[in-house]
Formats: C-alpha cells, structure tokens, sequence
C-alpha cells in the first residue's frame, strides 16, 4: 500500500488533488482512497489531505501518519510545519518552489509551481500543476489517467488547462532528471 | 450494467435515494448537514431525478415533512447528522409510531457541547429506543447497498418501519473511494412502487393517521411497535440475500458479519467504519500468527442478541468499541447490550474516537492486549490524552 | 383489537360519539324570530347547526354540548335557553 500526504492551505485545492489522485489510481486498475485530515478548514490555515493506493481493496480508515510520499504546495508552509514528520526513510518530498534545490533530509524533488500555474491558467492554484509534478516524480500512477481525472473534475475549458497544466509539470520534472 | 465510480459515502447514499427513486425529500440544508442532500438537491435540479425537495426551516420540520409526504404513500428520504437528528427526536418517534417508511441517511457526528462537528455515534445512540431500525455501514459501497435495502426492509408489509442508515462522518463521508453502482432500471424493478395498504392519502378513501392513542389502546400500539421492529430481523436477513442473489453483494447475514472468528478467543465488536481498520489489524496480526476475530454488528437496531451469543459462543476475551458513552454509566450502549446477552463471560468495553479522535490500528493492537489480561467488566478510554 | 399505528380506517367515527347528553343547559332557536343572519351557524364551535331543506336553521341536538355561544350571539334574541331536564 502507498500513502501520500499532501500540505497546502486552505483553498488551494489539497483535498480535491488528493481525490483526483485516488481517481487517478482508481483508472490505472488499483483501489485507492482519497480523503481530507479531518480537522478545522479555514482558508488560506495550514491543511493536509491523503491518498491511500493499493492493488487490493483498502480496508485501513485511520488518517496517515507515516506517509510513503509527501506533496507540498507551498513552501510558505516548510517554516510553519514539519511537512516530514513521519515519512517514511526512502520517502519522497515534491515541493512547489522557485529555489532549485532544497535539503529536508529525504529524497527532494523542487517545481516552480505557481510559476506554471500562473503562466496556465492565470492563477495561482497549483493543486493540478503539482500532481503533474508529483507523478512526474514518482510514477505511482500514469499521467493519461491523471489528465482523464482532470477532466472529469472540472469541466470544459477549465479541465482543459488544469490538464495541461499537469502535464507541463510532468515534463519539467522528467526533463531535469 | 453496474459501474464503478470513486465517490464519497454522502455521495454514495445520494445516488442511492436516486436509484431507489425517491418522490419526496426534506431537508434543512446547514451545517451539520452532508453533501447528500446537496447532490440530490442537484438531481432533481438537473431533471435526474423526478421528486419534491423540500426546503425546510429546520431538522424538526425536515423530519415533520417527511412524516407527511410518507403518510401520503410515498417513497420519502431525508439525510442529517448530530445536533440535527437530535433537533429531529420528537418527530423521530411520530415517524416510527405512525408506521411510516421513511429512509434516512444519518453521518455520525458528536454532539455539543462543546462544539464539535467530528466523527462518533453518540448522535445515533441517543435515537437508539425510537422505533427506527439502525443500520451502520463499513464503507461507501455498504452505505449505497444498505440505502437501497433500507427501502425494501422499510417498506415490507411486515415491517413498516423507518430505516436510519448511518455512516461515519468524514471517515465515509469525506473519503472517496470506489463504488460499484447498480444499473438504475435494475433498482427499481427489485424495489417497486411503493404503494402503501396501511398508510396513505387518498379522498375516496379518507383515514385517520396519528390519533389520540388513549391509555385503552396506546400500549398495544407499542406492544405492535415492538413487534414489528423484533420481526424485522428476518426481513433483514432476507432482503441481503435477495440483494446478493441480483447484485452479488452481502454484509454478514444482514444483521452481523463474523471476521475471522473460527478459533479466535479474542474477538472485537464494533460498528462502522473502524471495523475496517479491525480488520487490517486481524489480517497483520494473522500473518504474525496470531488469531483475533471481530464480530461486526450491521444492525444495531432491531440487536441481533441470537446472533452476539451464537457467535460469540467460543470466544474468551470480548472487547466491545463503543464510539460513545452514556455518561453515568462509565460504558458505551453497544457494550451495555452485549454485556447484557452474554453470561459467564469476559466482556470489557472501549471507548474510542469521540468528536473524531482518530483509531489507529495502534490502538486497536492495545485494546487487543489489555482485553486479554483484563477482569470482566472493565472499562477502558483509549487514546486519551494525560 | 388495535389496528396498525392506530389507524382509523373509517371515516366519521366521532360522529358514534354523541356529546349531546353533556349538555345542561338546551338552547332553543325560534325559527319565526330568526333573521337568518348566520351568526350561531358560524360560531357555534361543534357544527351543530345547520339549514334545513326550508331553509330554517335547526340544531342537532345530537351533538351540541350545550356552550349557548348561539345565544349569546343571536343579536335579535331568537335564541334562548333553558335548563335540560335529565
């Protein structure tokens, strides 16, 4: 079983990319679980939502505490949480940043995220960039399957670009390695 | 032909009542409400779905609607959760004493004070003695199937009795997750129209509904209450084998699920979704060679008491979840009623996950350990903070 | 033999119960007085005065109570009271 965790903010879309994800696993052939930490949702607050991906039916209800990989949106957020806490040793950290490179101690993958976002659809929301760059990471899941949850969640033109939006971050992650 | 979908459990009972062609909906549409109604809300907006949805002004009168749409005759349901099924508890026994079949979709939430808008079942239990049959499902495909069987037990001649199907707030209602969704005209063509013979509108025809039950005759009308609810059981269990037979798919024997109860002389019993949970802790711990069994209680409501002492018959160690607590009994309900069905046998209760304390499977593997060297009749706060 | 919730499954069953034997005192409507303004036929809270074929109003005596609302409000006193003899 893999476990993710994704960090964000209120408003920024964690939920809805932990469940495009699970979506996502769930057109590749897998059982997955998408879901919201189970908390206070305040806009722009510190917040968490994860996604569970298994070859069998997930039966586990518990929220995550030693995620396999971790997605953070913002890294405004590294200085207000320990956006680590619990990875597991050989996790993955996928970071929205305009730095280059970042040492949190695991495996870091860094994107400029909002940059993409801003350049794509005009605004700063980069929930579908960074699951663009997340798969492009880590293929835990194919990134056709990605495009099609995309397009399911939003309609018409907005799905559109959030589709392309993900992919572009696919391919910056895949050109660096 | 059924098709899978990735939804959440609110979603899941939503289109559920769709299937289940639902002709009339009341709701109150406010925190601590669910998406449920919202999506229905959509259905009917968008012409998916031909029925009345019913603004009200408040849960009392969300309940108090469908009370009258179902004494009409027709297929009702609503959905609420915690201080709104507690805002519903007065109609909640009209609704059950008028023999009405309404089906509702309750996500278990806490209760203030102090405010809390998490995941436990106090909110439930505290509807435990109303008449209205209690289903409790794991997960978001359960909460789709039992909404449909809800209609079929609701609705039967024998029954006549208003369903409450509860899911755990967040846990299901929140979490997407695969959902196989039956084919629509197949649905409906197991469930019927509904077309009351005991309880309807018609002016050719005028009946009195909820008259004065005077002390010669409101007993009986209980005794009858009682009876029905006791004579549910069967009509439960036969509706998830009928359900099984047309879509393949069964919890338990209706009323209770056994998990890895064959030698296990530590059983666990709970309800909902930390069964789940349970079980991946049995599955790890089998792998350790150890055995553990759960006993699921389905159907809180009318108890399964034949089915706990059957099933439980070998078991050493009994250790009940409770995710609530009647306070001044220092127990939870579920371990209040087996403690009292089972004899000369060691019974501890457990209260976990109140107001959305999350049960790690940690917690479960302590309650697991503490069981088997505890006394009998020991109650134990799991997760609780020093 | 209760039936189910209770129902009552025919129609106009408190007509059995005939309240007429509560009353004390009987109201008594003289039909040559009487203007036909309606009014006891409108407060009377039983409904127990009605407009024969004639188009005189009658009291059932069936079922009136005895409250004497009618002749309080008869405003040309066509009705008046006397003490029931039981």
């Amino acid at each position: 079983m893999i476990e993710i965790r994704f960090h964000g903010r209120g408003g920024q879309g964690a939920v809805t990319a932990a469940q495009i994800l699970a979506t996502s696993a769930f057109y590749d052939g897998k059982y997955s679980q998408g879901f919201p930490f189970f908390g206070v949702e305040r806009r722009g607050a510190p917040v968490m939502a994860f996604t569970r991906i298994d070859d069998k039916k997930i039966i586990l209800r518990s929220q995550i505490y030693n995620p396999d990989y971790v997605v953070v949106q913002d890294a405004g957020l590294l200085s207000a949480v320990n956006v680590v806490e619990g990875l597991k040793k050989d996790g993955t950290v996928v970071v929205n940043t305009t730095e280059e490179d970042m040492d949190l101690g695991f495996k870091t993958y860094t994107i400029d995220a909002t940059g993409i976002a801003l350049d794509i659809l005009g605004v700063p929301i980069v929930n579908t960039t960074m699951l663009g760059a997340f798969i492009g990471a880590t293929d835990i899941v194919s990134i056709d399957s990605v495009k099609k949850a995309i397009l399911n969640t939003f309609k018409g033109k907005l799905g559109e670009k959030n589709a392309k939006a993900a992919e572009v971050a696919y391919n910056t992650i895949k050109n660096k390695e | 032909m059924e098709k899978i979908d990735i939804i959440t459990g609110t979603t899941a009972a939503a289109m559920a009542a769709k299937l289940s062609n639902v002709e009339v909906i009341a709701a109150y549409p406010i925190t601590p409400q669910s998406h449920c109604v919202e999506a229905l809300a959509k259905y009917v907006a968008d012409g998916e779905l031909d029925a009345e949805f019913v603004k009200v002004e408040s849960e009392h009168s969300a309940m108090a609607t469908c009370i009258g749409a179902s004494a009409t005759g027709v297929r009702t349901f609503t959905a609420t959760a915690s201080q709104g099924l507690a805002l519903m508890h007065e109609m909640l026994y009209i609704a059950s004493g008028m023999r009405l079949p309404i089906v509702m979709l309750n996500t278990n939430r806490a209760l203030s004070a102090p405010i809390n808008i998490w995941c436990d079942q106090q909110d439930s239990i505290a509807e435990r003695d109303s008449g209205w049959i209690q289903i409790y499902a794991e997960d978001n495909q359960e909460t789709l199937d039992s909404v449909v069987q809800a209609f079929k037990i609701a609705e039967d001649e024998e029954v006549l009795l208003p369903v409450m199907v509860n899911i755990d707030g967040f846990i299901l209602t929140h979490t997407v997750e695969p959902v196989a969704i039956p084919d629509e005209e197949k649905v409906r063509e197991y469930l019927g129209i509904y077309e009351p013979k005991h309880a309807y509108l018609d002016p050719d025809r005028p009946i009195t509904q909820g008259p004065v039950g005077v002390p010669e005759c409101y007993m009986e009308t209980r005794k009858d209450l009682n009876d029905a609810i006791e004579g549910s059981r069967e009509v439960i269990k036969r509706v998830n084998e009928e359900y099984y037979k047309l879509f393949n798919r069964k919890y338990g024997n209706g009323l209770v699920e056994g998990y890895n109860l064959e030698d296990a002389d530590t059983v666990l019993v709970a309800m909902g979704s930390v069964c789940g949970t349970i079980k991946y802790v049995i599955n790890e711990l089998k792998e350790k060679g150890k055995n553990v069994g759960l006993l699921r209680i389905r159907t809180y409501r009318p108890f399964p008491k034949e089915d706990v002492v059957e099933m439980l018959k070998d078991a050493n160690n009994v250790a009940v979840l409770d995710k609530n607590i009647s306070l001044g009994f220092n127990m939870g309900a579920l371990g209040i009623d087996v403690s009292s069905v089972l004899k000369n046998k060691k019974v501890c209760n457990y209260i976990v996950g109140l107001g959305g304390r999350d049960i790690t499977p940690q917690d479960i593997e302590e309650i697991i350990s503490h069981v088997e060297g505890a006394k009998d009749g020991e109650t134990k706060w799991i997760n609780l903070k020093e | 033999m209760v039936t189910i919730a209770a129902i009552i499954y025919e129609p106009g069953s408190t007509n059995k119960n005939k309240t007429g034997s509560w009353r004390t005192f009987r109201p008594i409507l003289d039909n040559k007085k009487c203007i036909k303004c309606e009014n006891c036929y409108i407060f009377c809270p039983e409904g127990t005065i009605y407009e024969d074929k004639n188009g005189d109003f009658k009291i059932n005596y069936d079922y009136c109570k005895g409250c004497l609302i009618c002749v309080n409000e008869c405003p040309v006193n066509a009705l008046t009271s006397t003490r029931e003899e039981k």
